[in-house]
């Protein structure tokens, strides 16, 4: 397909709703151009699993997941050989042998489903971090070759090269040899500007002034020393909750305001740092 | 500010992406030769005149972390800008020597400081360059007169005790095996639930026998050494037990603070032992200094633990207690790290004298929150932990 240059990219991921700033539609773009997979780190709730939805929108491709787990395994993410119908096959009409392992009996995980596709899927691998080092490993070499071999039925060789993209959030160290292989891109909370556009975008609805007020409030919380900063979710959260209780203007409903923070807050611990006093302070700055 | 333009020739641009990726691996970032071919290629991707698409473009390659990350757009600047290019005029191997600086010197001095001086007026605000000129920089310039030069004071032989200490402190932490069984190629049981389901693949005979284990489940330690003023005398200690915990465990991290906290597991692991203690002594500068024991809690709370330290964390922190920030502080940030935290131990130097009682305020608010606080002021004191620790 033809190669899309980066502000095209940045303008049709736009138009599917994700508001991408320039390091990270120029992350993508050359993901695209060197068929490299991307490596996203940053803090839960930046968004970093809606970039491969909407790259693979924009891209009309079909989207595979992955969602990594502790004790992942080649079984689930690979492939496995489906022996309940063979066994009942075998009884059945006692199949021979090259028919019982066939692509009938061949269950699909993700990554050999990805590799099998006519056309170029993305491939969504979420939270590498999670799985063990094993895993990791195993990965290194589908990255680099996108080939998988199967016993009983020889190697597959991928016959478009999906677009990859991992997501990470830190749970431990990734190894330098993924990393090396992967183009990388740290993604950190949108500023100002950035975040109204994605709230502008994903709720229409909501007024200006009032979404200059939610970016500002979700904005000085970051800043707060909260257990959990609010990420973009929690953001378009509160901002549906807020529009659903018909609420225009932050500092007239106090009250409201304080018990829509749920949408927000989501430890205890940082409920109890921001009670009405702290909230009315924050949103007088910003009204 | 004006952009190094590529001279015509084609291998001219390749002997310059060349310069900048050793540049980059000068400052501690792992690349080799495949990054540069690369890197050229992605140049050919997006509009390589466009100085800010080209940063955009090689940033995303070359960068392996959110560490990197963060100081790319520095090196960036100091190689491809002006700075960097008027230092290669004078000599070339001055180049190499000042943009090593940034990179070292970062984390104590904030984003610019050590080319304040110089070229005040060209530098982008970096966010760490408030920090900078807050006073406490020019505290750092007097200290660093009196600086400590960690080279003579890492000799071989306190190493290797430092060393072996550590050895058996990682061995008394290391042997935790998880109750649970998980699937292993060389088990010593029989996994039947995996027998099971395998033997349906060979019409109910149990011909493949997959084994379980008691997986390790090793504990990862994560130190955190005061150096300010009052624990000069035994820093040198500590610091080399730090290097020897590093040099044992893969996975042990460790930090130095004083006003500020900075991460030195790298510096530390670094293979060849003078640089190590050359790039520590850049960093550990400003030692002697006042001491925010909360502040670098809560630095390393909200920057770090996230990564660092889990469930399988025992964090060791080396301090006195004396600490010039407010005791709450320090009771604060202890509090998030034990609950992050497998446990939370306090090295105290003071505690291995006789009739010490922890008076220092800060030491008096953490108490509640340690697992266990333990004396320690020499090598010596280091070993003998090691059934307190076998014990945590």
């Amino acid at each position: 397909m033809r190669a899309m240059r980066e502000t095209e990219l940045r303008e049709r991921l736009a138009a599917t709703g994700y508001v991408a700033d320039e390091t990270l539609s120029m992350a993508l773009h050359l993901a695209l151009t060197l068929g490299r997979p991307l490596l996203l780190e940053g803090s839960a709730g930046v968004g970093k699993t809606e970039i491969a939805k909407a790259l693979a929108e924009v891209l009309d491709a079909r989207l595979i997941r992955l969602q990594c787990y502790e004790g992942l395994d080649a079984g689930h993410a690979i492939y496995e050989w489906n022996y309940q119908r063979q066994l009942l096959a075998i009884r059945a009409d006692g199949a021979d042998e090259a028919a019982l392992f066939s692509e009938k009996y061949l269950l699909k995980r993700p990554l050999l489903e990805a590799i099998s596709q006519e056309v170029r899927p993305v491939l969504l691998i979420d939270e590498i971090d999670r799985a063990d080092e094993e895993f990791e490993a195993y990965l290194l070499e589908i990255l680099s070759d996108f080939q998988i071999t199967i016993p009983e039925l020889g190697t597959i060789r991928a016959r478009t090269r999906p677009v990859v993209v991992l997501t990470a959030n830190g749970t431990r160290d990734l190894s330098d040899a993924l990393r090396r292989r992967c183009l990388y891109s740290y993604v950190d909370y949108p500023d100002r500007e950035t975040e109204l556009a994605i709230l502008s975008r994903r709720a229409p609805d909501v007024e200006a002034r009032l979404a200059r007020q939610i970016i500002g409030v979700v904005q000085a919380l970051r800043r707060e020393e909260l257990e959990k900063s609010p990420g973009i979710a929690e953001m378009l959260d509160w901002a549906g909750a807020l529009s659903g209780l018909g609420i225009n203007d932050l500092s007239a409903n106090p009250a409201q305001v304080q018990a829509t923070l749920v949408c927000l807050l989501k430890t205890a611990a940082d409920r109890d740092a921001l009670p009405p006093e702290v909230m009315a302070r924050i949103v007088g700055k910003v009204a | 500010m004006a952009v190094t333009r590529f001279p015509l020739r084609a291998e001219g641009v390749a002997d310059r992406m060349a310069g900048f990726i050793a540049h980059l691996r000068m400052n501690g970032l792992r690349l080799g030769p495949g990054e540069t071919v690369a890197a050229l290629a992605a140049l050919s991707a997006v509009k390589a005149t466009d100085p800010d698409q080209a940063r955009r473009a090689l940033k995303t390659l070359l960068v392996p972390d959110a560490d990197a990350w963060r100081r790319f757009d520095d090196l960036y600047d100091s190689y491809w800008f002006n700075m960097g290019k008027q230092r290669q005029g004078e000599a070339n191997v001055n180049v190499r020597v000042q943009g090593a600086k940034p990179a070292l010197w970062q984390s104590h001095l904030g984003a610019d400081g050590p080319e304040q001086e110089s070229d005040a007026g060209q530098l982008d605000g970096g966010d760490g360059e408030a920090e900078g000129t807050d006073g406490r920089l020019i505290a750092t310039r007097t200290e660093a007169l009196s600086r400590r030069d960690l080279r003579e004071l890492m000799d071989e032989d306190s190493l290797r005790a430092a060393e072996k200490a550590a050895q058996d402190l990682g061995r008394a932490l290391r042997d935790r095996r998880s109750r649970r069984l998980r699937q292993a190629v060389r088990g010593r049981e029989l996994d039947l639930r995996r027998v099971m389901r395998a033997s349906l693949a060979r019409g109910g005979e149990p011909l493949d026998l997959p084994l379980r284990k008691r997986p390790d489940r090793p504990l990862r330690i994560v130190a955190l050494c005061d150096v300010s003023g009052s624990m000069t005398t035994v820093s040198r200690v500590f610091l080399a037990f730090l290097r020897g915990l590093i040099s044992v465990d893969t996975r042990a991290d460790a930090y130095l603070f004083h006003t500020r906290l900075m991460r030195v597991t790298d510096a530390l692991r670094d293979r060849d032992t003078l640089r190590a203690a050359g790039r520590l002594s850049l960093m550990a500068e400003g030692f002697g200094g006042g001491t925010d024991i909360g502040g670098a809690l809560r630095t390393f709370n909200a920057g770090h633990a996230g990564r660092a330290v889990n469930g399988r964390t025992v964090v060791i922190i080396l301090s006195d207690g004396y600490c010039t920030g407010a005791p709450e502080a320090v009771a604060e940030g202890l509090r998030r790290l034990q609950r992050r935290a497998h446990r939370v131990v306090w090295l105290n130097p003071l505690n291995g004298w006789e009739d010490h009682a922890p008076v220092a305020r800060a030491m008096t608010a953490a108490r509640p929150y340690l697992d266990a606080l333990l004396p320690a002021n020499t090598i010596a004191a280091l070993a003998a932990l090691e059934p307190e620790f076998a014990r945590l």
